[in-house]
Parts: structure tokens; C-alpha cells; sequence
């Protein structure tokens, strides 16, 4: 079955978690145990409707502050499609999370209150969707119940809104408007009888009719060596495959390939997954390749096409977002894990901090604190095989690690 | 393992159409196994008996083929098992030749680190921690697979993939790295340990499916059987008077049942059910209105029951 992955944002109140309750509720994907525990919790704090929102806060904390304060996943099926919401908090504060929700988010849905409209933090909001080169967004105008169902309220949000799409540096990022009341159920899984004069799709429908080909993430084919596999038995005696997924595009059987960094040549002999042979290794697939020479590669280094090479430098500018309590200062040492190729970093410059509500860019910057965003120069010990974060998504990001804590401190996405 | 070649050999041609099944789900968790193996020096796979457990090993065997897996399997024995879950164990190891660890919740409440629960909820449930987090500590194990999912219940929505323990086998959750893409950060100081769950993004439905699909084989007591039961609290319990304790009034019948998680006797529940084959357990998978852990007794203690436990250290 395919699986989607969404990414969701809102402001504290735009009624998010409200929204995954119900499609959860309208899929018929809460079983009774947990909509009883909704019920009574419901009932105990006095509410006259049902609160969704607890079927998603996990942590005690939130329950007792009322706020979701981490990613949470969630999971629901139909008969057509399997999806995970990453639901990823909506505060300023915790930009970091909603960085982390969406990079592995093919679609995301950013919600507006309907009353309040086009806030900071729906800038934000946006300004993250765009940077991760999110394919599939849709704005959903919430609480529409609220504003009387007005059609002019809701054209002037999604003015409002346009006015901010012509900022955006991705431009083919494709936005899709709903209006709707998530407390209610309108166009949510069934179209509303309280706005008529919309008559485009409801939210599931539309992620029903995504095609994932199309939302997923494309490119040239990379394989990074992940483990290499030597049985050493009687039976596999010279066998030596090398483990790792395909990234971007598919390789064959046959194909010629060049090794990184040795920039050595040979063939791809054979595909295995698990004790069976295949022509072709898919992307996203996890196999096992074999090659015509008997080379000697490790973890880290890259197989690629000959003629598709990446670019392999020792310098890179890339946008940071940052996410440690830590700062990041530069020529600090860190570490860059770059898929699973490890190297030593050390930030030359801090080019500008870019405001992530597009409200422009700050100069002159010597530290980066969590939560902020920014444009920087590093230096690696050794070369990495890159492509632009532009041109693909999995082989032109990295994660920046503290080696003295050993967090994951930020992420880059490569210029 | 000549069978295994012949089949190699037999599809030694092969069409320009023929490429592995685009399972997402699997693929995914063969990544994470991967890197475990990679990134850790002592790895071992946490198996319990259950569905999720037996999973995982099939996915592990599938990741480093033609090799062995590349670390032992280590199984915390609270006494309470199902006698055909211990059975089950045995056989798979002895199939596979992989290395079996054992260390049981009886030792730790002989050595004194932990006291028996007493009364009518009694179960080693919570005491399993210990005994778990001794054995990290005396393997010195630095990454254990376990086959948690997020989907089980509201506090392992939000766990990691990589959940980086402290010395104490503490999860801190207010304080988790961030996961972005595909990358995994093993870095962990000495003493420090990782809960790795490479089926985090499986339903219980996407469990069901794949060992439907892969034809893998499970402990009897996932299907349909006629057991000694009773009533307790709505649920229905194990008669197993060595180790579940049973008020007079709570009168014992045969039913026809089947255990949708298996946990310990003394803390699953089990449900009236007709379905004797994989076909029949997906299919009432399926259509069922009742979340897996709903039957886990364990849970029903507090709504932040899971939470609590798993701060101090448990699965």
C-alpha cells in the first residue's frame, strides 16, 4: 500500500490537533476503547463536544498545559492510501520541530484560524514548507463556522495569502485553499452543506487523489555505501555486497558506475534483495549490490552513475537551521553526517541570518541560537559527493552534530 | 543453503521489469537495522516471542543475507510466558543459529534489586525493567531493536526511531534529538545506551499483512484455541493459577480465544475469537473497534501509564 507522509502547522488555537482528531474520527480510524477514554475525558473537563485534541497530545505535560509540544505521529488508513501526520507544534519557539516534521513530509497542511487570518506564524509556517521543498500544500481556513461561512472572508485570507506565495523562493511548490471547520467535520472527509459556494475537494479527498510518484522527491540515482556485507561461509566465500538504499533514481543491473571518492569505475553485477535476484533496484529500495570488479569499498563512500556525477567538494554554503540549546559558533569543530558519510566541519562564516517569516535578512551575525535560520560557509577535513538540495532532496542535506554532546544540532540544506 | 543457490541460479535471467516489491514500510525498517549494525559495536535484538519481535528477526535476516545477523537476540524471561511462546523461541533459534540471551525476572527478585507485586493486579510487568536494564549494563550493549510502534499507544507516537538512553536507562523525553530524512545520529557517550525501532511507522495491521505475506510463522496462541478463562474488569483473563491470581467469585470457563499482543499471562487479555488462520486474524484485524493495547492490562493503570514507565527505562 502507499504510504503518504504530511506535515501539519498551526498557531496555538487554529485547532490542529482538533482537525487530526477528526480525520481520524470521519475515517472510522478511532476504535471504540479510544473514543470512550475521548468521551469520558470530555465529559470530565465539561465539554459539551467531543475534544479530538486528546487523541493526539501524548505527553503528560501537554495534557496538563493543554499544548502539543513535540512531532507526534499519527497514523490512519483508507482503502487507497496509508498516511502518517507528522503533527509538529505551531509556537515560535519550536521552529526545529516543525524543520524535523517536514523533511520527511511529502504534503503538508498549514491551518489558519479564519477569524484572525494571516498571522506571523502562518509566515513561518510557510516559510518552512518552502525551504523543505514540500511539493503538496494545502491551506486550510479554519473555524469558517465561526465567520458565518463567508466566502469574502474567505478570499480575503487567501488574497492575503497569495500576496505572501510571491516571497517564496520554490515557486513550483503546488497550494491548494480549503476552507473549513474541523470541529464540525466540513470538508474535511465530507463536503460541507454550509458552504455552497465551494465546490472544489475536501481535505482527504485531495490528499486521496495525490499521486505519491509525483509528490515524492526526484533526482540522479545515488547509492551510499551503508555496511558491506561478507559472509565469509563456504557457500558466499569472495562474496562481497554492499548494503544501502537508492536515492533519486533507479539503477540496473549492468550499469556502469563510478565509485566516491576514488572516482574507480565498474559495473553493477547484480541486485539482490534478500536471497533473490532483480534487474532493477528502485528508488527508496534497500538492497544489496554486487559489482564486476572486486573493489575494496566502505561505509561512506558513494556509488553513482558514470556521467551523473555529484559535485565533490571540501567547501559548501548551505542554509542552517538550527536547533540546539547550544549555539553555533564559528570555527567551532563539529561533525557533518551527510546521509551516512561522516566528516569533520568547521564553520567559516556566518553569511546572514534570514528571518524565517520573510521579513528579511540580518547581517553582521556571530553565533546562531535554536530556532534560528541562516545562511552559511562550512569547511569539511574531507571532500563530500553532493548535489544541490534544490536538485535533491536526500543528497543535498546534512546534520551538523555537537561532538562535546553529541546532539543533533542543526541541519543544512546545500546551495 | 543449497537450496538458496539453485534458487539464485534458477533466476540467473531475468526480465528488465523484475525489481523488489515497493513495500515502503520494509525497505525503512531494513535501512534502520543497517545502521545499527554499522554504527554500534554491541547490538542485540530484543525478542520477546511476540508478532512485532518475530518481525523484526525476519527483517534482519532479510537485511544482512547472505551473512548472518550480525548480533545476538536477548529474551527477558519474567516467568509469566506462555509456555508456547518459550517453545516457539527455542525452535526459531535453533532454525536460524543465531545466539540466544536469556535473563529472567526470577534472578533479579532472588538477588533482591526488585520485589514481587502482590494481589489481584500482581505482574512482573514492571519489573522486567530491571532485569532488562542489568543486562544492558553486563553485555555492555550500546543499541537494543525492539519492535515498539508508534502507533500502540499516545507516548510512543512521539518516540524516536534512534532513542538515545542514559546511564540510569532513562528516557528523557522533553529532550529528544531531532530525526531529519533518512539520517540516524548513533553518537552516545560511554554508558549510554539507543532503543532502536526500525517497525516505528508499522500499524498493527501492516504487522498482520506482512506475516500473512511473507508467510511467517508465529506462536499458537495468536490463533483461535480453546482456553481456561474468566472475567475480569470487562477483559478476559488467562486461568493459569501458578501465576494469575483469581478471586473465588471469578469463575473459570472454556472459551474460544486468541491474543492479539502476548505480553505475560498475568498482563494480557485475551479476545473471544474464531480466527485459526492468518487469513482470519487479518481479516478480524481489520475490521476490529478495539486498539491492540486496549487489551493489555498494564496500560488500563492510568492514562500516563505508558509514559511513567517508559521514563524509567521500560521498552
Amino acid at each position: 500500500m502507499e504510504v503518504l507522509k504530511i506535515a501539519t502547522a498551526g498557531s496555538v488555537d487554529d485547532g490542529k490537533s482538533t482537525l487530526i482528531g477528526r480525520l481520524l474520527y470521519d475515517t472510522k480510524s478511532l476504535t471504540e476503547d479510544k473514543l470512550e477514554a475521548i468521551e469520558k475525558t470530555s465529559r470530565q473537563k465539561g465539554y459539551d463536544y467531543l475534544d479530538f485534541s486528546l487523541a493526539t497530545d501524548g505527553l503528560v505535560a501537554e495534557r496538563e498545559q493543554g499544548i502539543t509540544i513535540d512531532v507526534a505521529h499519527i497514523y490512519f488508513s483508507t482503502p487507497k492510501k496509508s498516511y502518517i501526520i507528522a503533527d509538529t507544534p505551531g509556537h515560535v519557539e519550536y521552529t526545529r520541530n516543525m524543520v524535523t516534521g517536514a523533511s520527511t513530509s511529502q504534503a503538508a497542511i498549514i491551518l489558519i484560524d479564519a477569524r484572525k487570518g494571516v498571522v506571523e506564524q502562518t509566515n513561518r509556517h510557510f516559510f518552512i514548507n518552502n525551504l523543505l521543498r514540500i511539493k503538496e500544500v494545502i491551506i486550510a481556513i479554519n473555524k469558517m463556522d465561526l465567520v458565518g461561512f463567508s466566502q469574502e472572508r474567505f478570499n480575503a485570507i487567501k488574497a492575503d495569502f497569495q500576496a505572501l506565495m510571491a516571497k517564496r523562493d520554490y515557486a513550483e511548490q503546488k497550494i491548494t485553499f480549503i476552507p473549513i471547520s474541523a470541529l464540525n467535520g466540513d470538508n474535511v472527509v465530507t463536503k460541507s452543506k454550509n458552504i455552497p459556494w465551494y465546490a472544489g475537494v475536501t481535505i482527504l479527498e485531495h490528499l486521496e487523489h495525490l499521486d505519491l510518484a509525483a509528490v515524492s522527491n526526484s533526482g540522479t540515482p545515488r547509492f551510499p555505501v551503508q555496511y558491506v556485507i561478507r559472509p565469509k561461509t563456504q557457500d558466499f566465500h569472495d562474496f562481497r555486497g554492499f548494503a544501502g538504499k537508492v536515492y533519486g533514481g533507479e539503477l540496473h543491473v549492468g550499469d556502469e558506475v563510478v565509485v566516491l571518492p576514488s572516482m574507480t569505475k565498474s559495473r553493477i553485477k547484480a541486485i539482490y534483495f534478500h536471497n533473490k535476484k532483480y534487474s532493477t533496484a528502485p528508488r527508496r529500495s534497500s538492497v544489496t549490490l554486487t559489482l564486476s570488479d572486486e573493489l575494496n569499498l566502505s561505509r561512506g563512500d558513494m556509488l553513482v552513475r558514470a556521467g551523473d556525477l555529484p559535485a565533490m567538494d571540501k567547501e559548501v554554503t548551505a542554509t542552517v537551521s538550527w536547533m540546539d540549546a547550544h549555539s553555533l559558533v564559528t570555527g567551532k569543530k563539529y561533525k557533518v553526517q551527510h546521509g551516512v558519510h561522516k566528516v569533520w566541519a568547521k564553520v567559516d562564516a556566518i553569511i546572514h541570518k534570514i528571518h524565517p517569516d520573510y521579513s528579511g535578512i540580518e547581517e553582521n551575525v556571530s553565533a546562531l541560537q535554536m530556532n534560528d535560520i541562516a545562511k552559511v560557509r562550512l569547511r569539511f577535513n574531507k571532500p563530500i559527493f553532493y548535489d544541490r538540495f534544490k536538485e535533491h532532496r536526500t543528497n543535498g542535506s546534512f546534520i551538523i552534530l555537537d561532538s562535546s554532546t553529541n546532539n543533533t544540532a542543526g541541519v543544512g540544506f546545500i546551495d | 543453503m543449497n537450496t538458496i543457490i539453485e534458487e539464485i541460479q534458477k533466476t540467473e535471467t531475468i526480465d528488465a521489469m523484475d525489481r523488489p516489491k515497493a513495500n515502503a514500510l520494509e525497505h525503512e525498517a531494513i535501512y534502520i537495522i543497517r545502521e545499527v549494525a554499522a554504527q554500534f559495536e554491541r547490538p542485540v535484538l530484543l525478542f520477546s516471542g511476540g508478532k512485532d519481535s518475530i518481525t523484526l528477526v525476519r527483517l534482519a535476516q532479510k537485511a544482512f543475507w547472505p551473512a548472518k545477523i550480525p548480533f545476538p537476540l536477548m529474551h527477558i524471561d519474567t516467568g509469566h510466558n506462555f509456555p508456547e511462546t518459550l517453545a516457539f523461541r527455542d525452535k526459531l533459534i535453533a532454525e536460524m543459529g543465531v545466539e540466544l540471551i536469556v535473563r529472567s525476572v526470577q534472578d533479579s527478585i532472588d538477588q533482591g534489586k526488585v520485589i514481587e507485586e502482590s494481589g489481584k493486579y500482581a505482574s512482573r510487568n514492571t519489573l522486567q525493567t530491571t532485569t532488562l536494564l542489568d543486562a544492558i549494563e553486563e553485555f555492555k550493549f550500546d543499541a537494543c531493536i525492539g519492535g515498539a510502534r508508534r502507533d500502540e499507544e499516545k507516548a510512543r507516537a512521539k518516540e524516536r526511531i534512534f532513542s538515545v538512553r542514559d546511564d540510569f536507562g532513562q528516557w528523557d523525553e522533553k529532550n529528544q534529538r531531532p530525526e531529519l530524512f533518512d539520517m540516524l545520529n548513533g553518537e552516545i557517550e560511554i554508558g549510554q545506551n539507543v532503543r532502536v525501532f526500525p517497525i516505528s511507522n508499522w500499524t498493527e495491521l501492516d504487522v498482520w499483512t506482512y506475516i500473512e505475506k511473507e508467510n511467517i510463522e508465529i506462536p499458537s496462541i495468536y490463533f483461535s484455541h480453546p482456553r481456561k478463562t474468566f472475567l475480569r474488569d470487562g477483559l478476559i483473563w488467562s486461568a493459569a493459577d501458578d501465576i494469575v491470581f483469581r478471586t473465588e467469585d471469578e469463575t473459570v470457563s472454556e472459551r474460544r480465544v486468541r491474543f492479539r499482543t502476548v505480553g505475560d499471562m498475568s498482563c494480557t487479555a485475551a479476545v473471544e475469537s474464531h480466527a485459526d488462520t492468518i487469513e482470519k486474524v487479518v481479516s478480524e484485524i481489520r475490521e476490529s473497534k478495539i486498539s491492540e493495547r486496549g487489551a493489555r492490562i498494564d496500560d488500563k493503570r492510568s492514562e500516563a501509564a505508558m509514559e511513567r514507565r517508559k521514563q524509567q527505562g521500560y521498552f
